[in-house]
């Protein structure tokens, strides 16, 4: 058997073989397509600064947005607490999405329900699918709470979730006693974090008023420790990161929703549909902490409220701590909330970072950037192209939720970016998608992209590196184990641009073979 | 050799156990054994095509899905504006990897999301005037694009907007055809309902209404292929090589023109049985256009399939499609010699879409393995009863079965490869079972026609054979009376 027989081309290369190649010619004939000419024209012309200022003028029309829906956030929610099972009430299109899409960013199981409600529940409610639903879930997958979230179909036929959970305990499809939490997240409004934030908020609200406790805050055995609610996540590695940093202050804590057991789960031979988790007895406990350390501020807007007004506590609000100073704030948020100093060891490894940064400035010094993600990433982000000399150019955030862009979250960027010369090119885009930022990155070229991996095709049109960071990355395994929050973070997210920039320099060298750099 | 059937009906009702009253009752409709007499008959009592249990882990996705993400979305010179909120195009976004020639944005929009991105307002006030917008908006936009389709999502069908007043008034405005498909997720059982409100929406919109310069007695069109991969591309180039002619291409790498001169061909070729046999049909009544099922998965349901065609054409069409497999036989001989010894005897369990839990089997068979129990999200009767020939006496013969169901059986009958798609694929890497996603090809892929099933080989063996698996201490719950197996 010769090793010719067996060549077993890939579909890149199995395609531009001559035959592929041929019947590519061959089919035009029946496609009736465009001639070369005018797709020539159509393609320059959608790369002119005429064609970009018409992009910018549609007021209708969402091409390639950068965010999803607000029931994905809650599932993800949902996931974040112990032996809990997500219940999304309404299609079961809608969940199977979700789970998709959540299980295609972690490559791990996403476990999830959905109340199936077709025709006749847009006639007569989806009442008898709840109540159904509840019991088959609690029977088959034996959860130890149930987190409710509705899709558009369920918010549009307006479905009463209090009365329908209420009636569901009534006929015994659950016993009363079994914790059901719910959030209303129509996907016309908002996008996953605002799905991410109402379901926290409602579990936490929920969970704290059946207890039947009392908020006081600092008193009990509860009364030392902090509470960490990190948002909408799409990191494993960072709720690692921020458990070191509070063991570091030996500091006790409270993580309020932490996923990443359900999506860092061990292959074991057995598989338990529930990984970890806040425990369920700690949420009404949770009241009664010193203090909340918030890392996703926008995101977290209602718990944030929520946790201030009715828990009473102290709150500390960030958004994604990436880079140094970002780190420096957070340790002075914890040190603040517990009266505690920053450790040793967290000094010195901010040492070790800073020397990193020192040792790979001369590759990142000026390089101009296009940013894309959510709103607490790209502060987070922003502030760390500053700190290394990069310079933010085009940064846009799909996530046009009014809270956003009134004003609040735009003139914080705005804030931030004139902290810094190298902030001074800096545009800021709200709503907008990710078809306005290929004519930005046509019209106003630079040198790297960092966003998710939906980025990629702006980024591929405009010729520019893509750097992936964010949510969701499909295209690239394990990214999100490696934490980009605290010093360790910032280290990370330095290697990972710098050697994107070197790659680049490797492919464009023109002979010489730089060995050292 | 058969599969012990008692032991396995008795397996079946064993895990149905864990259910409720109601919802056991209703799954046990879902299960059937094949036995001689249903291998035969192809008789079944199975249930299909009704509605999943609430509050269990169904495969199944919804209409929208069938379809935009099946139907529709692949055609790539045409907008198709996912209509509704911004959750159903973005997660349909790219994932069903339709390959596609042409330029993304400029004259092919498949791996693109085009969205109205419905905000409370649209709700409120309905989403009409938007949507002259936005059909206004795509032709400046993409001065290239052929045609629009509006695909409307869930809050769309249930607030009445009236998308096909909206559809009409833009094709008459923009002088190209605006398919308004009434795919509302909440409509149907599961993704099948989509599929036919789409092909519905083919026949009612474009079909019929371009002319074939010139016609042969060897036109013919594939339908029911969505390129994955570049599945289609790897089946075109055997009925080329065999001499005829493919005017159309449904819907992978599928063009408007060819939607609207497919009512030319002389005979339609039709893959994915489920999904397209609306079209085919109806070609049948309205065009006198016969057709037929094949099946390019394997070498030997490939040869059968191009003798089946052959057959249906003169002899010069028969003598080139001896000369073609002939031309390929040594290929696939050296496939089978190398994969065969490596994967001889192992145990497979499969839950896919509406065609591959049947028409994979052939291959999987190609290479020694045996298929132990077979299932589908959203086939009907007429599939189940394609199913019972193809299976062995024994195996297990499922429809819309749960997740729980599924990790239940696996690990009951030790299975030694599962296939199935994205949402369970990682739930077996944490059991030690190798899993392969038959939605899209995990990836890889071209499966169809002869360089499809190398790839196809290539990739169980990988998968199997890989060391990874040693590493896992499986605590197998394998049946320990009367090992069905």
């Amino acid at each position: 058997m010769s090793k010719e027989r067996l060549n077993i081309p890939d579909y890149n290369t199995l395609f531009t073989e001559e035959r592929y190649v041929q019947q590519r010619e061959n089919k035009k004939q029946f496609e009736a397509p465009c001639s070369d000419q005018e797709k020539a024209e159509a393609l320059a012309y959608s790369k002119s600064a005429e064609y970009m200022e018409k992009n910018f003028e549609r007021k209708a029309v969402v091409i390639n947005p950068h965010k999803a829906c607000q029931p994905l956030g809650s599932v993800m929610a949902a996931l974040g607490f112990e032996k809990t099972l997500p219940f999304v009430h309404g299609s079961q299109g809608c969940n199977s999405y979700f789970r998709s899409h959540l299980s295609r960013h972690f490559k791990e199981p996403t476990p999830a329900v959905s109340s199936s409600m077709t025709e006749d529940a847009a006639v007569f409610g989806g009442m008898s699918n709840m109540i159904d639903g509840l019991q088959n879930a609690v029977a088959l997958y034996k959860p130890e709470m149930v987190a409710v979230c509705t899709t558009c179909m369920a918010e549009v036929i307006g479905d009463d979730l209090t009365a329908f959970i209420g009636n569901a305990r009534q006929k015994g499809a659950i016993a009363e006693d079994f914790p059901v939490t719910y959030a209303n997240t129509p996907s016309f409004i908002g996008s996953h974090i605002t799905g991410y934030d109402a379901m926290i908020k409602n579990i936490l609200n929920q969970l704290f008023d059946r207890s039947g406790l009392t908020a006081a805050p600092g008193t009990g055995e509860e009364g030392e420790k902090l509470n960490v609610l990190l948002g909408f996540e799409p990191y494993t590695g960072n709720f690692a990161e921020i458990r070191k940093i509070l063991n570091a202050f030996d500091t006790k804590y409270t993580i309020l929703g932490d996923h990443s057991g359900n999506y860092d789960s061990p292959a074991t031979g057995e598989y338990e549909y529930y990984y970890g988790g806040t425990k369920l007895a700690d949420v009404p406990k949770a009241a009664n902490a010193l203090g909340s350390l918030v890392l996703q501020k926008y995101t977290l807007k209602k718990t944030q409220e929520y946790i201030s007004g009715t828990w009473k506590q102290q709150v500390s609000s960030l958004s994604t701590p990436l880079g140094v100073k970002a780190t420096d704030k957070l340790l002075a948020a914890i040190s603040e909330l517990t009266g505690l100093p920053v450790p040793a060891s967290l000094t010195e490894e901010r040492g070790r970072v800073v020397d990193a940064y020192a040792d790979s400035h001369p590759y990142l010094h000026g390089k101009r950037v296009a940013l894309a993600g959510d709103p607490d990433l790209l502060l987070g982000l922003i502030g760390f192209c500053l700190e290394v000399g990069m310079e933010p150019v085009h940064i846009l955030c799909s996530n046009g939720d009014v809270e956003f862009d009134g004003k609040k979250w735009k003139e914080e960027v705005e804030a931030l970016l004139a902290t810094s010369p190298y902030g001074s090119e800096a545009t800021v885009y709200v709503g907008k998608d990710l078809w306005h930022l290929r004519s930005l990155l046509l019209n106003d070229p630079v040198d790297l992209a960092i966003g998710s991996s939906h980025v990629k095709f702006a980024a591929k049109d405009a010729g520019v590196p893509l750097v992936r960071v964010g949510f969701p990355i499909f295209d690239r395994h394990h990214m999100h184990r490696n934490p980009i929050i605290g010093y360790q973070g910032a280290l990370n997210l330095l290697t990972l641009i710098v050697n994107i920039v070197l790659d680049q320099l490797d492919n464009n060298e023109s002979g010489f073979g730089d060995l050292v750099r | 050799m058969g599969l012990d059937i008692e032991a396995n009906k008795k397996l079946v009702e064993d895990i149905l156990e864990a259910y409720p009253d109601k919802a056991k009752k209703d799954r046990k409709k879902h299960f059937q054994i094949n036995t001689e007499e249903t291998k035969e008959s192809c008789s079944c009592s199975l249930k299909s095509n009704i509605k999943s249990r609430p509050g269990v882990m169904t495969p199944r996705g919804c209409s929208y899905a069938g379809s935009k993400g099946v139907v529709w979305g692949p055609i790539k010179d045409m907008v198709h504006i996912s209509h509704g909120p911004v959750g159903c195009g973005q997660y349909s976004w790219g994932t069903r990897r339709n390959y596609a020639n042409g330029t993304l944005g400029i004259d092919n929009f498949t791996a693109m999301q085009i969205t109205s991105d419905f905000q409370e307002t649209d709700i409120v006030f309905g989403g009409d005037k938007k949507l002259e917008i936005i059909c206004r908006e795509i032709k400046e936009m993409f001065p290239l694009a052929k045609g629009i389709s509006v695909q409307s999502e869930c809050p769309v069908g249930l607030i009445g907007d009236d998308i096909e007043a909206v559809s009409k008034k833009m094709a008459k405005e923009l002088e190209m055809p605006v398919v308004p498909v009434r795919c509302e997720g909440f409509r149907g059982v599961s993704q099948s309902l989509g599929h036919h409100i789409a092909n519905d929406a083919i026949r009612d919109f474009v079909m019929g209404k371009a002319d074939l310069a010139e016609t042969g007695p060897y036109d013919v069109n594939i339908i029911g292929d969505y390129n994955i991969g570049g599945d289609a591309w790897a089946s075109r180039i055997l009925l080329e090589e065999m001499g005829l002619r493919v005017i159309a291409q449904w819907s992978g790498d599928g063009t408007l023109n060819e939607l609207e001169i497919a009512h030319k061909a002389k005979m339609n070729l039709i893959h994915c049985h489920r999904s397209m046999n609306y079209m085919v049909t109806h070609m049948e009544q309205a065009y006198g256009i016969p057709w037929m099922e094949y099946n390019f998965f394997g070498p030997s349901k490939t040869y059968e399939s191009l003798r089946a065609i052959a057959a249906k054409f003169d002899a010069t069409i028969q003598e080139n499609c001896e000369k073609v497999i002939a031309k390929y036989k040594p290929q696939m001989d050296a496939i089978i010699g190398k994969y065969r010894p490596r994967l001889e005897g192992k145990k497979v369990m499969l839950l896919i879409g509406g065609l591959r839990s049947r028409h994979t089997i052939g291959a999987y068979e190609d290479l020694g393995m045996e298929i132990v129990a077979t299932g589908y999200e959203f086939a009907h009767k007429d599939d189940y009863e394609r199913t019972f020939p193809e299976m062995k006496e024994g195996s297990i013969i499922m429809d819309d079965p749960t997740a729980y169901e599924l990790e239940e059986l696996a690990q009951k009958l030790n299975i030694d490869l599962m296939g199935s798609g994205v949402k369970e694929k990682y739930v077996y890497h944490k059991m030690g079972i190798p899993f392969r996603q038959m939605h899209s090809w995990d990836y890889s892929g071209p499966y169809h026609g002869f360089d499809g099933f190398k790839i196809f080989a290539k990739d169980m063996d990988m998968t199997v054979n890989n060391p990874v698996w040693n590493l896992i201490d499986k605590k197998e719950k394998v049946q320990t009376e009367g090992a069905s197996v």
